[in-house]
């Protein structure tokens, strides 16, 4: 460590809670484009079937995003968090790609 | 061949953690952090993308051309995307750079995308303008 502080000593620049406010930016945003596919889902004229398909889908991926949020606001809680795992990065982009699969579909169907 | 090779190990290492932290040593946990939210801010630039494809799919006014609005709806899902892609792709290359410590990697990638943001947004710009003038 560069800066000679105690193992216990909290980063002045507060890392920590940087990361963990921008994993509540993060999983706010999904929520949004989460939102705009119910309202894509709701607005289209489909047979009730099908929107009740789409919106369980799209709230299943917001439960995905917001799980992954809250294990690793954990994991940055103490004064020296470990990196994130690659798994965590790959079940974000999963989520993302997710919402946008959702989009191309009810856009051209 | 060799650039194929590279793209299957990456893609391998996202799900794989003892693979990553097989590499050189750990860095300053601050440094991990910070990649950390950099990947974060390129995860809600896929948002914004794919929430524009989404808005453009049910606020954009028709035009003369039908399908104008499920073409552009379906190039912001795209973009988001390739986004969320790059996302983790670049953020495993720093950490691994990080952790042999080489030199980040450079990218084309923002560059391209502020040049398509520039002319999806001249685009819509048209089509709203065309929309509102009927």
């Amino acid at each position: 460590m560069s800066s000679g502080a105690g193992p216990d000593e909290r980063d002045p620049a507060r890392q920590p809670e940087r990361t963990h406010l921008a994993w509540r930016r993060t999983v706010l945003s999904c929520g949004v484009v989460a939102l705009l596919a119910v309202r894509q889902a709701l607005a289209g004229g489909r047979p009730v079937p099908e929107e009740v398909a789409v919106i369980a889908a799209v709230t299943l991926v917001w439960a995905v995003f917001f799980a992954v949020t809250q294990r690793r606001v954990r994991e940055v809680a103490p004064a020296r968090p470990a990196a994130m795992s690659p798994r965590t990065a790959a079940a974000v982009t999963v989520c993302t790609v997710a919402l946008a699969a959702v989009g191309a579909v009810t856009a051209l169907f | 061949m060799n650039r194929f090779k590279l793209a299957t190990a990456t893609v391998r290492l996202w799900f794989s953690p003892e693979r990553m932290e097989a590499e050189g040593e750990t860095p300053d946990y601050r440094f991990s952090l910070a990649n950390e939210r950099t990947f974060l801010a390129w995860i809600r630039t896929a948002f914004a993308l794919v929430g524009g494809g989404f808005a453009v799919d049910q606020f954009l006014p028709e035009t003369g051309w039908a399908p104008m609005r499920t073409v552009l709806a379906m190039v912001l899902l795209l973009g988001g995307v390739a986004c969320a892609v790059r996302a983790i792709n670049h953020w495993a290359r720093s950490e691994l750079a990080m952790r042999r410590k080489e030199d980040m990697a450079y990218s084309r990638f923002p560059a391209l995308l502020a040049s398509a943001v520039v002319l999806i947004a001249l685009a819509l710009l048209v089509l709203v303008a065309l929309g509102s003038a009927r």
